[in-house]
């Protein structure tokens, strides 16, 4: 197989006079650290990567037609499992969009509660995200710590919504219910023993030699392809884009709150590599613990869910709402020809186009930094897919 | 700057290759004909006074009534912090509608995923397959007139309901 029109140069068997020839290897659909249904076709010569394609889609369930079928009401369940670790940020979108074509107005309680799930959901989503790139990476430990706390945050967002997977907390035009007796005290004592732990994780694994020789330098995204790719949430900010939604299109009650956006600085190689992208939530971690701070101590009296008819009919109309998500900016486009139906819904997550970017980041990469890059980039396969 | 400056620029540059304004719309839309999108995106991305240096979002609607399919451009400015909405209308019974993936490289996936759930064709598209559905599946799921199919490989997609 000619090799002629690749970027990459591959080092020849010196000497011996032998040719080498690329070899096609399957990665996934199951595999250990895909973390879901995900099938990568990846054409290596040796240990070295020439592409490795995306093959998407074993998941797909059609969630956009579901939402054509169900009505705005009933599709709030569906929008969970969108993105199974991060769902409060599906919930939160979805309802806007729906507040959006409708123009109904949230009652300032309810936007706290909703601010403080998708806060607290953003902690456990990010830590399974480093945990599992730890653990993909060859360190078990970390991942542990990582799901102990996780753990203690579904308990709180158990309290909340009764589930510990596909929360689903919010309503079109608030929230399902106020938060339990006691829910700030047991938040912030969560907060407290939780936010020292961050320095712990910091000594044990971002220090880690073994662990920045991994990721430093590793699969680099500029800031200008990372724009061109679309690439949002942490995955843009690591490569140096100072933007985030919650600032730069301010929605819900975020204006009101005090928060840094952590940027990737190429602290250990170059800016844009695996390890700015983890740095990144990490850093994303300690400024949700700040928000959620402000929110138990600003949190006002008063409904939870505004007055919404349970035939819930907005005018005709298109919308588009973009929310925060853990996986970055999630844009939820939605079509009303005025009946109880959405006419058409079309959902963008972070993980969509992540994936549009592996091919290009990891050629030229070893087959086992494909693991790396992977879990860098947070992909959630259900959320390619949808 | 606001969808109506927008539309101005857009006008002057490009005449009655741009529609109408829509700016009372919760997102204002510039209607754009399907063969000016590409130099139309060019401009909104290269010029530095709108620097639209994103493609947030593209998704196709089926608009059955009208016999068109609808595909939405949802722009974004890092550097000035504003977004424009482009539609642009492809008649239904034979989509077409140029790539502007050459503008932004997201529109490779994105586009992919229209093609293969509402059946446009990008012409120019350096990779247009499937990308959700099985490369083998005949029709397009999102169309208004889609029927699912009775079986799929010998595999029935019917099921008993589960309540008598």
């Amino acid at each position: 197989m000619s090799l002629a029109g690749y970027e990459i140069e591959v080092e020849r068997v010196a000497g011996t006079g032998l040719a080498t020839e690329a070899m096609t290897l399957n990665m996934g659909p199951q595999h250990p650290s895909t973390h879901g249904v995900l099938r990568f076709v990846v054409k290596a010569d040796g240990e070295v990567m020439l592409e490795a394609i995306p093959d998407v889609g074993y998941l797909h369930r059609s969630i956009e037609k579901i939402s054509e079928k169900v009505g705005y009401h009933g599709f709030m369940p569906y929008t969970d499992r969108v993105d199974y670790v991060a769902a409060m940020f599906c919930n939160q979108g979805w309802a806007m969009v729906c507040e959006r074509l409708a123009g109904l107005e949230v009652p300032k309680r309810a936007e706290y509660c909703r601010v403080i799930a998708a806060e607290l959901n953003r902690i456990a989503s990010h830590l399974l995200s480093v945990g599992t790139m730890v653990l993909d990476i060859g360190a078990a430990t970390p991942f542990f710590h990582a799901i102990r706390e996780r753990e203690k945050i579904n308990d709180l967002l158990e309290e909340l919504c009764g589930a510990r997977l596909t929360f689903n907390y919010m309503r079109i035009g608030g929230v399902a219910w106020d938060l339990p007796p006691g829910y700030a005290e047991k938040c912030l004592a969560f907060l407290d023993q939780f936010e020292p732990l961050i320095d712990e994780y910091n000594d044990l694994i971002t220090n880690n030699k073994i662990y920045v020789e991994r990721l430093a330098d590793v699969a680099v995204i500029t800031a200008a392809e990372a724009v061109n790719y679309n690439l949002v949430g942490p995955n843009l900010r690591g490569s140096g884009v100072q933007y985030d939604v919650r600032r730069g299109e301010p929605y819900s009650v975020y204006p009101e709150l005090e928060f840094d956006i952590p940027v990737g600085g190429g602290e250990v190689g170059t800016v844009g590599d695996c390890f700015d992208r983890y740095i990144v939530r990490i850093r994303e971690m300690q400024q949700s613990i700040k928000i959620l701070r402000q929110c138990f101590k600003q949190i006002p009296n008063g409904p939870v869910i505004a007055k919404v008819p349970r035939k819930f009919k907005p005018p005709a109309g298109d919308a588009y709402i973009r929310v925060e998500s853990a996986r970055g900016d999630m844009g939820w486009y939605t079509v009303s020809d005025g009946t109880e139906f959405p006419y058409r819904c079309h959902v963008r997550t972070g993980s969509f186009s992540a994936m549009s970017i592996l091919d290009k980041a990891s050629r030229g990469l070893m087959i086992a930094d494909l693991v790396a890059v992977i879990s860098s980039l947070d992909i959630v396969a259900p959320e390619v897919d949808r | 700057m606001d969808a109506t400056a927008i539309h101005q620029r857009l006008s002057a540059r490009f005449g009655n290759q741009v529609g109408e304004c829509d700016s009372q719309a919760k997102d204002p839309a510039i209607a754009v004909l399907p063969e000016a999108i590409v130099p139309v995106c060019e401009f909104l991305k290269t010029e530095p006074e709108l620097a639209f240096d994103a493609l947030s979002n593209e998704s196709g609607v089926d608009y059955k009534a009208r016999g068109v399919i609808q595909v939405v451009y949802h722009l974004y400015s890092y550097r000035h912090r504003h977004k424009i909405v482009l539609k642009v209308d492809a008649p239904r019974d034979r989509p077409v509608i140029p790539t502007v993936e050459s503008v932004w490289k997201a529109a490779n996936w994105l586009e992919r995923e229209i093609y293969d759930l509402l059946g446009v064709t990008f012409a120019g598209h350096c990779d247009l397959r499937r990308l959700l559905m099985p490369e083998d599946w005949v029709g397009y799921p999102l169309r208004k007139d889609f029927v699912e199919p009775e079986e799929y490989h010998g595999i029935s997609t019917r099921r008993e309901s589960l309540i008598k």
